[in-house]
Formats: C-alpha cells, structure tokens, sequence
C-alpha cells in the first residue's frame, strides 16, 4: 500500500480544480518526486502515468482463481453423477460431458468474480476504519470536489520549506504538513 | 493504538493579508469552475429529501409486499395444492413469474457489463438504477422455484454436498444447471453493484448531515478515500467484474429457456429457444429500466443527468430487441410448420392461435410485436409519458409470452382426454402481484439510502466532456 504510512509525515495540498491539480502532479513529477499520491473524486485521466503506479497482478490472480472454479465445479459433478452415485436415465453415461457444461461454466464465472470483488479488497487493504488524512479538516471533500495530493516527507527531493513552497506555486488552496501518520 | 496525526494547518493567522487575498481569490475562481460539489449534492438529494410520494408509494409496495407473505405463508403451511396447476399443466404461474423476472434483470446487466465493455459512456447516469433493478428482480425470481419445490424447507438438497442421505443432484437434468446459472447470476450481480457503489458510499459519508448516518456509510464505504492506487485498482477489478457478466447477460436466460427445449414437448423442444429468450429478457427489462427512471428523473429533478438522449438510446435499444422477437416469433412457427412433424403445426398453427388461450396469445403479439413500432418516431423515443405507457404494454406483453409458452404447451396433451383448462388461484394473483409489490418495495428503499446515480462515473464523464470540448474549441 503506497499511502499505509507515512512514519515522517506527509505534504497535503488541495486543489480545487482537476486541470491544475493534474498539471501540478506532472510538475512534481519532473520536479523529481517520486513518492507521491493523489486523492480525487474520479479517476482523473492521465494522472496514472506521473504516479508511476505499477502495472497489477491481480488479473493473473483472477484468472488462476477462475481456472481453479472450472475445475472445482467439473469434478464436483463427475464425482457425484460418475463416482458416487451413478444413476442411469434414458441410458446415459454417467460421466456425461455435454451435459457438464453449463454448470463447469458457472462456476468458473463465480469463482473468477469473487476473486475480483475479495482480491481487490486484499491489494487495497481495505475495509479499514482510519486513515491519517481523515484526520485533515476538510478532506471530505476529497470525495466530493477537491483534488489532493500528498508527498512522502521521506521522498528524496521532499524538504520541509521548499516543498510546502512548490505546492503553493503551483496552484494549492493550501498546504498541510502531517507531521507523523 | 490510534496514531495522534497532528493537522498543522496552514490557517489564516500565519498568512499575510496579500496571501489570503490570493487564496481567496483562487478558491471563488475554482468554485467557479468546478460546480462538482453541486453535482454531488444533486445526485445525493434523494438520500436526504423526505417526500409525501415516496411514503404514498411505500405504503402501497407494503402492502402488496404483506399479501406476498400471507400467499407464501398459505401456500407453506397447506401445499401448493391451493395453486391452480395440475397434471397436465404442472407448471404454470410461479414458473411464468420466474421466467419474467429473470428476464427482467437482464436489462440491468447488459447496461452495466456490456456497455461498460463497448466503452458506451452514456451509461453512466443510469447504470446504477439498472443494476439495483436486476439485483431486486433476481430476489422475486428466486422466490418462485423454491416455492414450487412443495417443501421448500429442503431447498438444500439443490446443492452438491455430501450428505449422509449419499444422493446428489442430478447434474444431467437442466434444473440443477438453473440453481447454478440463477445463483451465480445473482452473486455476481451483487458484487457488481457493491463494487460500483464504494466510491458513492465515501461521497455519501462524507457529505450527510448527522453522526449516525455517516457511521452507517462509513461503514459500507469500507474506508475508500479515492487515492490514485485506489482507482486505478479498482478500475482494473470493475473492469474485469464487468467482463465476467457479460456473458451472464447471455447465458442465463439460455439456460433458464433449456429447463423448457430440451423436454420433448411441442411448443417447448426448440433449438430457437436459448437466444429468443435472451431477446425477450433483455426487451423486457429495457421496458423495467424505463418504467423505473422516468418517475424517479421527474421526482429528483434528474433530466440534466438522465437526458433525453438516454430515454432515446433505450428506446432504439428496445426498438431492436422488440424486432429480434418478433422475428422470434416468425421463425418458431415457420419452423413448426417447416418440420412437417403433426404435433409442432399444431401446436404453433392451431393450439396456440385458435385454442383456448387464445386471447392471451393475440394481446401478447399486439403487445409485443406493436407497441416497439412507434419508437422508430423520434418523438415517441423521447415523450416520457409515451416511454411510461410503452415499457408497461411491452412488461405485460412478456408477462402473457411466457405464460402462453409454458401453459399453452402443456394444458394440450398428447391425450386429448387428459385436457384440462388452467385457471390461477388468488394464491396465484397474490403471488405475482405481492412480488410486483415487494421489487417496488426494494426499489424505493435504495432510492432512499442509497446514491441512485454513479457520481463519481457521472463526475468523469463531465470532466472527460468539458475537456473534449476545449479541445475542440482549440482546434477551431
């Protein structure tokens, strides 16, 4: 988790709109940060790239978990109808394959979702119940209409006037500086 | 342990008045700019705004939701003996209820999956409502079968797991693929719509007045605080949630409509069935989609976000999907006739059209295959009043299809002497109408608690809107 902690305090700055707020992120970014993090109503577009985000892992888990559904579901079905309790109807065989289908699918549908829906949670590491920003008035609006972004006090270019400084010229509301979360 | 996070604030005592003016002067000029938090709030004034309609509404829903739980309740305690159907119509109004209300959810899903796939932005506004909507009529779909199991207190024995008894289901018959396709279907519909709702949860905690109630988002907003990792996650999950019920909006009424082909009965034993059920499905819960937007849009004051280029887009799509059916209809037919098979063209030629249920068969092609034809009018696709009438005409319509194949097939034997004339109960009437009250009933209650447009979808398109049309003014 990128913003789990932040053990020497972060840099907070507010933008009010989604223009500045994306052109102060690429800034940051040539400025040479690159512990930085962003909270915003919406996926702004084009601010995946400046946050240097790496690409994920969980489409592979998804898969793999998905795969695993299939097989669960076809073996559930040919041990009951084919091992355990053969039953002949019409003449059938008992390992009926077609007849397989629909339900191998099913369950490889269910699998591979519940994977998405729980392992999204995992890699975000959410539910939680507090967060050091929820601590900063006026964050809420994080969700409604304000752009935020934080700097690592630990990033290398990170210094305690100059960088409060920089989110000013650049277009903040304002700056707040966590001193420990 | 809590970590005491100290806010130092830059506030206004540490800045000199020049600064101040400066802040000041941006913030009035981004308020300017960015009206988002009027957009939220807008999008948000159902879950804070009391209304006489809403109460009057409810109380009908619970009313009708009260006659659900008297029938289910009779119909427990005394069997379903005290339904009309009978050897030979075994089957009739639960499994036509089913059928309908599956087929109904399907609208919701093809909204949310597949025009999320195909890059539709227009779905934004309204694929938070169609979701609901599928997740609610999955509920009263699920109801019917259960009940029509006689004991439904044994409704376990569906599910593969070893009991001591040493039985397992069935999985050669198509009842058991049913359990799997309905309850996978509803599963991953939920997870879908919960999904999608997060980010609105947060903007719903962090915008609702009163500790209590932001206690209660905050706990189902699950601590979503927009961080860019966040999004771009979440992208990623949604992206692949919708992925994967795409082909739900195909499979499960293929399935459903199985439970009916693969018996050797005329009317029902059709390798046309699994994609004009599909057709059906999603023509009727196009027709559900309207019925439920254009009050909750005139009642929230929503036709800024759900416009009339949305109603029209659902007027073509169910424009389409009514003429598949009626080329459903054509061809089933055709092909009874084209079988030379005695029992088929009498069934399609002579049963149906001419025998005892006949009225049924007749309204239903008017409805069905008539009422589309007036949205190739664009005033027509776009007149709520014309939409409302329409999505009601088309939701019976269906109604009677399903009825029609499904009783018609069945209450004309192979032996004409065991022919019998099906005739519902009230158990029956209440039974469909206390489940129309009950989805009312669900669906008022999340239009009061719960965002019923994806803000922050809503919030992105505008943004992606406006900057799609700078550009273009730049070009110019």
């Amino acid at each position: 988790m990128r913003d789990a902690a932040w053990p020497s305090g972060v840099y907070l700055a507010e933008f009010a709109n989604a223009d500045r707020f994306r052109e102060a992120l690429v800034r940051l970014r040539e400025k040479g940060y690159t512990r930085l993090e962003t909270y915003t109503p919406f996926p702004v577009p084009g601010t995946d790239g400046p946050l240097g985000l790496p690409r994920s892992r969980l489409p592979v888990a998804i898969f793999v978990i998905g795969l695993l559904g299939a097989i669960a579901a076809y073996a559930i079905q040919w041990y009951a109808n084919a091992q355990s309790y053969p039953l002949n109807i019409g003449g059938r065989p008992p390992h009926a394959i077609p007849a397989f289908i629909v339900s191998t699918f099913e369950g490889t549908v269910l699998a591979a979702s519940l994977a998405a829906f729980f392992g999204l949670f995992v890699v975000l590491r959410l539910p939680r119940l507090w967060h050091p920003v929820f601590e900063v008035d006026g964050f809420e609006r994080a969700t409604v209409d304000r752009f935020w972004i934080a700097i690592d006090a630990r990033d290398r270019r990170s210094d305690a006037a100059m960088t409060a400084r920089e989110l000013d010229a650049l277009g903040a509301l304002r700056v707040v500086h966590l001193e420990q979360a | 342990m809590r970590a005491p996070a100290r806010a130092a604030l830059a506030t206004d005592a540490e800045l000199t008045p020049a600064e101040r003016d400066r802040l000041l002067l941006r913030g009035a000029a981004a308020d300017r700019a960015t009206a988002y938090v009027a957009l939220a709030d807008h999008l948000l004034a159902s879950i804070w705004t009391r209304s006489l309609v809403w109460w009057l509404l409810f109380g009908i829903a619970g009313l009708l939701s009260l006659l659900l739980v008297v029938a289910i309740t009779y119909t427990v305690a005394v069997g379903i003996g005290t339904w009309g159907n009978n050897i030979p119509v075994a089957w009739a109004f639960a499994i036509t209820d089913f059928v309908w209300w599956i087929g109904i959810g399907h609208a919701g899903t093809f909204i949310s999956a597949f025009l999320l796939l195909l890059n539709q932005k227009w779905r934004a506004s309204i694929n938070r409502v169609a979701e609901a909507m599928t997740l609610f009529a999955l509920v009263q779909a699920g109801l019917f079968p259960v009940l029509h199991l006689g004991r439904p207190w044994f409704a376990y024995w569906l599910i593969p797991y070893p009991a001591t008894m040493g039985v397992w289901p069935n999985f050669k018959s198509s009842l058991p693929w049913d359990v799997a396709a309905v309850s996978t279907y509803f599963t991953v519909s939920l997870l879908f719509w919960y999904l999608g709702l997060v980010p609105d949860l947060a903007s719903a905690r962090d915008r609702v007045k009163g500790r209590a109630r932001r206690m209660v988002y905050g706990v189902f907003a699950l601590g979503w605080r927009g961080s860019g990792f966040e999004w771009q996650r979440y992208r990623v999950a949604y992206t692949i949630l919708g992925g994967l019920a795409t082909p739900l909006v195909i499979s499960v009424h293929s399935v459903v409509s199985l439970d009916f082909s693969i018996a050797q009965l005329p009317g029902w034993h059709s390798t046309i069935f699994p994609p004009y059920f599909v057709v059906g499905a999603i023509y009727s819960g196009f027709a559900m989609v309207l019925l439920l937007l254009l009050p909750l849009r005139h009642a929230f004051g929503l036709q800024d976000v759900i416009t009339e280029k949305h109603l029209e887009n659902i007027a073509k799509l169910t424009l389409t999907t009514g003429l598949m059916l009626a080329y459903s209809y054509v061809m089933e037919s055709f092909m009874a006739w084209y079988s030379g098979d005695l029992y088929e063209r009498y069934m399609y030629l002579f049963a149906r059209p001419l025998g005892p249920y006949a009225v049924v068969y007749w309204i239903m092609t008017l409805l069905n295959v008539a009422t589309p034809q007036i949205f190739w009018w664009r005033r027509c696709r776009r007149s709520p009043v014309i939409l409302f009438l329409a999505s009601l005409g088309i939701l019976a319509g269906m109604w009677l299809e399903r009825f029609e194949i499904i009783v018609s097939s069945l209450n004309r034997d192979f032996l004409s002497s065991s022919w019998h004339f099906y005739f519902p109960t009230w158990v029956d009437l209440s039974l469909l109408a206390g489940s129309i009250g009950f989805f009312g009933l669900l669906f008022l209650l999340f239009v009061r608690y719960v965002p019923p447009v994806a803000i922050s979808e809503v919030q992105e398109l505008r943004y992606t809107l406006a900057h799609r049309s700078s550009e273009e003014a730049e070009h110019a």
